[in-house]
C-alpha cells in the first residue's frame, strides 16, 4: 500500500448562511504520517476532515492527495477510508458484507474480496462475527468493524472522526493503542479528528491545533506542550491548563496585558519565598494532589498547582523557576525566550 | 478557484430526474385541471344550452352564487359542521390518544380497535350509521326527515370515522413528550387533572395544530358522507357546498356554474389555512420550548 | 381511583368505536326481514344476503375492479414518490420550496373542484370506464400523501450511512440502493399500505369516472344497490362487511405501520 501526501491550499469553507467553519488553511500531511486535528466543538476540524473526504466542496483553495488535484472530485473518487464517530456501518448487512462492500463497489473480483476480508478479520480479532449483524456487537467490536471496513479498501489514507468518542472511558486507552498499532504496521497516512487533547498527545506525530476555524499551531506534541504558539494553545493542550498570571505581577517588566504561564506541575511550594499563596482546596487524584490557591497579591488571581505531597499550612509560598515560564504578550502570542532572560525574577 | 458549482451540477441533475415523474403527473393531471376550473368559473358554459357558447362573463358565476340562497345555506352549512364537528373529534381524539398512549397490555389489540373506523371506507362509514340511526326511527320520529335532526347522524359517523385519524396524530405528539417532565409535575405535588391541562396539552399543542388544520380542511371539503347518508336531503337541508357543486356540475350540468362553486370550496379552505397559519402557526415557532 | 375511572373511561369510547361495526356485521347476518330489530346478542344467523350478493349482484365483478385500481396506484406511486422524497430529502435542488408547496396545495385542494375538468380530459383520452382512466387520477392525488411520508421517513434515515457509502466508492444512486433503501422499507411499506387504502376507499372519482357495472368499484357498487325508494339493507350490510374485510385484514397485519406512517406525516408537518 503506497501512502500518499495530503496538501491543503488556501481551502476554506464558508456556509450559505454566512458561517464561516474554516478559513483559508494551509496544511500538509506528509506520507506515512498520522496528523491529528484538535481543538474545541466548532473549530472546523470535523469540517476540514470533511472536505479532505470530498463530503463537502471548498469555497476556495486546493485539495492535492498523492500530487492529485480532488478538489473538484467527488468522494466517490478519491479512494480514502474514512471512520465515523458514529461508525456508520450498514446496519441491514453481516460484518462480512460491511467489509466487503468498499470493494464490491468498485468491481474487485470475489476471491480478492474474500482473501482481504479474511485477513482484516484476522488482524482485527473480528473473525469470528463475520456473519453476525452491527445490530448484535458491542461499541468496541463495532468500532473494530468501522476500523476493518477502511482497512479492506487500502486506501491512499485513513481519515478519522472522532471514532474513540463513543468508547467507553475503559476501552479508549486499549483502542488508542491499536491504532497506534495500525499506524505503525500499515505505515499509511492518517488524518485524525479529536476533541481530546489528551488523545491528541497521545496518538500523533503531529498535532494541528484548531480555533474558530483556523490553524494556531502544527507540530509534534511535545513541542506545543513546551513551546505554545500563544495562549489559547497554551491552554487547550495540558490539562489541568496552563496558569496564566499577570506578567507584571510577578515583576517582570513587559508590557501591560502581558501573561506568564506555568503548567501546574511546574510550579513549586515551599516554606519561604517570594510570592505569597493562600490554599484554597487540594484535590488527591491518587498518584499527586491538585493544590488550588490565591495569590496573596491585587486582585488575588487564581492558580493550581500539582503536588507529590498535600501542603500541610494554609499559606504556602510559590516558586516559578524561570525556565519553566512562558511569556505571552498581550495580544497572546509567545514572545521569544531571550525576553525572559532579560527580565530575571528573583 | 472556486468550484463549488460544478460538482454539484450531477446532483442538480439527479434531483430533477428523479422529480420529473411526480411533477409531471402533479402538472398534467392535477395543475392543468385546477386552471381549467378556474378558467370555467369564470366563463359561462352550461351543457343544456350549448347554443349559447362559452362567453367570457368574469365574476358573474360568483355574483349569482352571493346571490343564491342555496350556495348561502350550503356555505353556511359547511362552516357550521366544521364548527361542530371538528372540537368534538380533537376532544375524543386526544382522549383516545391518552388512551393508546397508557394502555400498558393489548396495545396491538387497541390499535385494531382504533384503526378501523378510520380505515373503513367513508361510504360504509356513512351506510352503517345510517342503518343505524334508521333502526332508532320510529312511526312518529324518523331521523332523516327532519332537517336539522338529520345532521346528527352526519356528524356522528364524522366523529365516528375520524377521530382515530386525530388521535393517531396526537399519539406521535404524546410519544415525543419527556417523561421526565411529567414526573417533575407529580413531585412538585400536581394531581393528574393538573398535570394534564397544565404540563400534557400545552406540549401536545403543535401536534393538536396539525390535527386540527387537518381535521379542519376536510370538514370544509365534506362531500362523500353526506352524498351516501342522505343525499344532501331531507330536500337540501344538509347539503354543503361540495355537494352543491357537484350537483350543479354533473346533474344540472351548469359546468361554469359548478365551477364556481367549486372554487369557493377552494377559497374557504385556502382562507381557512391562511388565518391559521397566521394565528397559530406564528405563535407555535416563538413559544415552544 | 383515577386509574380506574380512566381504564373505564377508555373501555367505552373503544366500545364505542367498535359498535357500529359490531351492528354491521351481526345485522349482515340477519334473516330479513328483522334487520333493524336484531337484538344485542343475535341467536340466529343467515347468509342468505352474502349469496344474494354473489349470485344475484356478480359482487365479485366490483371487488376485482377495485383490486386492481388499487394495486395497480400502489405499485406506480410508490417509485414515483420514492423518487421524488429522496431527491427532495436528500439532494441539493432549486426550488425544493416550490416543488414541496405545489406537492401541498394539490393535497388540500377539494376534489369535487377537479371533476369536471378531469372528466373532459380523460374523455378525450378516451379514459372513461377503464382502469388507466382511474389509476391516473388516484396516482396523481395519492402521490403527494406519498411524497409527503416519504420526505419525512427519508430525512430521519443518518445521513451517515450514504456518505459511507460514497466515500466507500458508491455513486448516490447506487448508495441509495443499496443503503437507504432497505433502510427506509418500512416507511415504504407504510406509504403503500395508505395509498392502498385510499385507493379502495376513494368514491367520487370512482363515481364520475366510471360508467357501467364492469368497472364500477366496490363504494360505487354499493352505493347504486339502492333502488328509487328503499335500500336493501340486508345486501348492502354484507356489502359493505366485504368491503372492508381487506382494510380489516390490512389493519389487522399492519397496525405498526399504519400508525408509524401517520406519526411521520404528522411530526413532518
Amino acid at each position: 500500500m503506497q501512502s500518499v501526501g495530503i496538501q491543503l491550499e488556501g481551502v476554506s469553507k464558508t456556509y450559505p448562511n454566512g458561517h464561516v467553519a474554516v478559513r483559508p488553511i494551509d496544511l500538509t500531511a506528509a506520507p506515512g504520517e498520522f496528523l491529528v486535528l484538535v481543538g474545541p466543538s466548532g473549530c472546523g476540524k470535523s469540517t476540514l476532515l470533511r472536505l479532505i473526504a470530498g463530503l463537502e466542496t471548498p469555497s476556495s483553495g486546493r485539495i492535492v492527495i498523492g500530487g492529485v488535484d480532488v478538489t473538484t472530485a467527488p468522494a466517490q473518487e478519491r479512494d480514502l477510508a474514512m471512520v465515523f464517530q458514529s461508525y456508520a456501518l450498514y446496519p441491514h448487512m453481516t460484518v462480512r458484507d460491511n467489509l466487503a462492500y468498499g470493494l464490491k463497489v468498485r468491481g474487485v473480483s470475489h476471491s480478492v474480496t474474500r482473501e482481504r476480508v479474511a485477513r482484516v478479520a484476522d488482524a482485527l480479532r473480528i473473525t469470528t462475527m463475520l456473519d453476525r449483524r452491527p445490530a448484535q456487537l458491542s461499541g468496541g467490536e463495532r468500532q473494530r468493524v468501522a476500523l476493518g471496513r477502511a482497512m479492506v479498501r487500502e486506501p491512499k489514507a485513513f481519515l478519522f472522526d472522532e471514532p474513540l468518542s463513543n468508547l467507553d472511558p475503559s476501552l479508549r486507552a486499549h483502542a488508542r493503542a491499536e491504532l497506534r498499532h495500525l499506524h505503525q504496521r500499515l505505515g499509511a497516512t492518517m488524518i485524525h479528528v479529536t476533541h481530546d487533547q489528551e488523545e491528541a498527545m497521545t496518538l500523533s506525530g503531529r498535532i494541528a491545533v484548531m480555533r474558530e476555524g483556523r490553524v494556531e499551531q502544527v507540530a509534534a506534541p511535545l513541542e506545543i506542550y513546551n513551546t505554545p504558539v500563544n495562549t489559547f494553545v497554551a491552554q487547550f493542550i495540558g490539562a489541568p491548563s496552563m496558569n496564566l498570571l499577570p506578567a507584571r505581577l510577578l515583576g517582570l517588566n513587559a508590557p501591560e496585558g502581558s501573561l506568564v504561564g506555568i503548567r501546574p506541575h511546574d510550579v513549586l511550594l515551599e516554606s519561604s519565598g517570594a510570592i505569597e499563596a493562600a490554599v484554597e482546596m487540594v484535590e488527591p487524584r491518587g498518584h499527586d494532589y491538585l493544590v488550588h490557591l490565591r495569590l496573596v497579591a491585587p486582585n488575588a488571581p487564581s492558580l493550581v498547582a500539582s503536588a507529590p505531597a498535600a501542603p500541610i499550612e494554609r499559606r504556602v509560598f510559590l516558586q516559578f523557576p524561570r525556565e519553566r515560564l512562558h511569556l505571552f504578550a498581550p495580544d497572546g502570542r509567545r514572545v521569544i525566550e531571550d525576553h525572559l532572560r532579560r527580565n530575571a525574577l528573583q | 478557484m472556486n468550484n463549488a458549482i460544478d460538482p454539484h451540477r450531477e446532483e442538480r441533475r439527479l434531483a430533477a430526474l428523479l422529480i420529473a415523474p411526480a411533477a409531471g403527473l402533479i402538472v398534467v393531471m392535477a395543475l392543468f385541471p385546477i386552471a381549467a376550473t378556474v378558467s370555467e368559473a369564470l366563463h359561462g358554459h352550461d351543457l343544456r344550452l350549448p347554443w349559447l357558447g362559452r362567453p367570457f362573463v368574469g365574476l358573474a358565476n360568483f355574483v349569482e352564487a352571493a346571490g343564491d340562497p342555496r350556495f348561502l345555506s350550503a356555505v353556511g352549512h359547511t362552516v357550521l359542521f366544521a364548527l361542530v364537528s371538528v372540537p368534538i373529534e380533537i376532544a375524543l381524539g386526544v382522549a383516545l390518544a391518552l388512551v393508546m398512549h397508557r394502555a400498558l397490555r393489548g396495545r396491538a389489540a387497541i390499535r385494531v380497535v382504533a384503526l378501523l373506523p378510520w380505515t373503513v371506507p367513508t361510504i360504509v362509514a356513512a351506510l352503517i350509521w345510517r342503518f343505524m340511526f334508521e333502526s332508532y326511527s320510529t312511526a312518529s320520529f324518523d331521523w332523516f326527515v327532519h332537517p336539522r335532526a338529520a345532521w346528527v347522524p352526519i356528524v356522528a359517523a364524522d366523529v365516528w370515522k375520524t377521530t382515530p385519524f386525530v388521535a393517531i396524530l396526537l399519539l406521535a405528539g404524546l410519544q415525543t413528550i419527556d417523561p421526565a417532565i411529567d414526573e417533575a409535575a407529580r413531585i412538585d405535588g400536581a394531581g393528574p387533572l393538573r398535570r394534564f391541562f397544565t404540563v400534557t396539552l400545552p406540549l401536545l399543542g403543535p401536534a393538536l395544530v396539525v390535527a386540527t388544520a387537518f381535521r379542519a380542511l376536510d370538514a370544509l371539503r365534506l362531500f362523500d358522507l353526506v352524498y351516501v347518508m342522505t343525499g344532501g336531503g331531507p330536500g337540501t337541508a344538509t347539503e354543503p357546498l361540495s355537494l352543491y357543486a357537484f350537483v350543479a356540475l354533473m346533474q344540472r350540468l351548469r359546468f361554469g356554474y359548478g365551477a364556481a362553486l367549486s372554487m369557493t370550496v377552494f377559497l374557504l379552505t385556502f382562507a381557512f389555512a391562511l388565518i391559521w397559519i397566521r394565528t397559530v402557526g406564528h405563535s407555535l415557532t416563538d413559544d415552544h420550548v | 381511583m383515577t386509574r380506574t375511572a380512566g381504564v373505564i373511561a377508555g373501555g367505552l369510547l373503544l366500545a364505542a368505536l367498535l359498535y357500529p361495526i359490531y351492528r354491521m356485521i351481526a345485522a349482515s347476518m340477519a334473516p330479513d326481514p328483522s334487520v333493524f330489530a336484531v337484538p344485542l346478542l343475535p341467536t340466529a344467523f343467515s347468509f342468505e344476503h352474502y349469496r344474494a350478493l354473489f349470485d344475484e349482484r356478480d359482487f365479485l365483478v366490483p371487488i376485482r375492479n377495485s383490486l386492481i385500481v388499487a394495486a395497480a396506484t400502489t405499485a406506480l406511486a410508490i417509485p414515483v414518490a420514492g423518487a421524488c422524497a429522496y431527491a427532495l430529502a436528500r439532494l441539493r435542488m432549486r426550488g425544493r420550496g416550490l416543488i414541496l408547496s405545489m406537492i401541498l396545495a394539490v393535497s388540500m385542494f377539494p376534489q369535487i373542484s377537479i371533476v369536471g375538468p378531469l372528466y373532459l380530459l380523460l374523455r378525450e383520452l378516451h379514459l372513461l370506464n377503464t382502469y388507466p382512466g382511474l389509476v391516473l387520477p388516484y396516482l396523481t392525488f395519492s402521490t403527494p400523501l406519498a411524497v409527503w411520508l416519504l420526505t419525512a421517513f427519508f430525512r430521519q434515515l443518518p445521513r451517515d450511512l450514504e456518505e459511507a457509502a460514497m466515500i466507500d466508492g458508491a455513486s448516490r444512486l447506487r448508495a441509495a440502493w443499496d443503503v437507504v433503501l432497505p433502510l427506509a422499507a418500512p416507511g415504504i411499506a407504510s406509504a403503500a399500505i395508505l395509498t392502498f387504502l385510499y385507493c379502495w376507499n376513494e368514491f367520487l372519482f370512482a363515481l364520475s369516472f366510471t360508467l357501467g357495472p364492469e368497472r364500477y368499484t366496490v363504494p360505487v357498487s354499493i352505493m347504486l344497490f339502492r333502488s328509487r325508494y328503499q335500500i336493501p339493507w340486508g345486501e348492502v350490510l354484507a356489502a359493505t362487511v366485504v368491503a372492508s374485510i381487506p382494510v380489516v385484514i390490512l389493519v389487522l397485519t399492519c397496525q405498526r405501520r399504519i400508525v408509524a406512517g401517520l406519526s411521520a406525516g404528522a411530526s413532518k408537518g
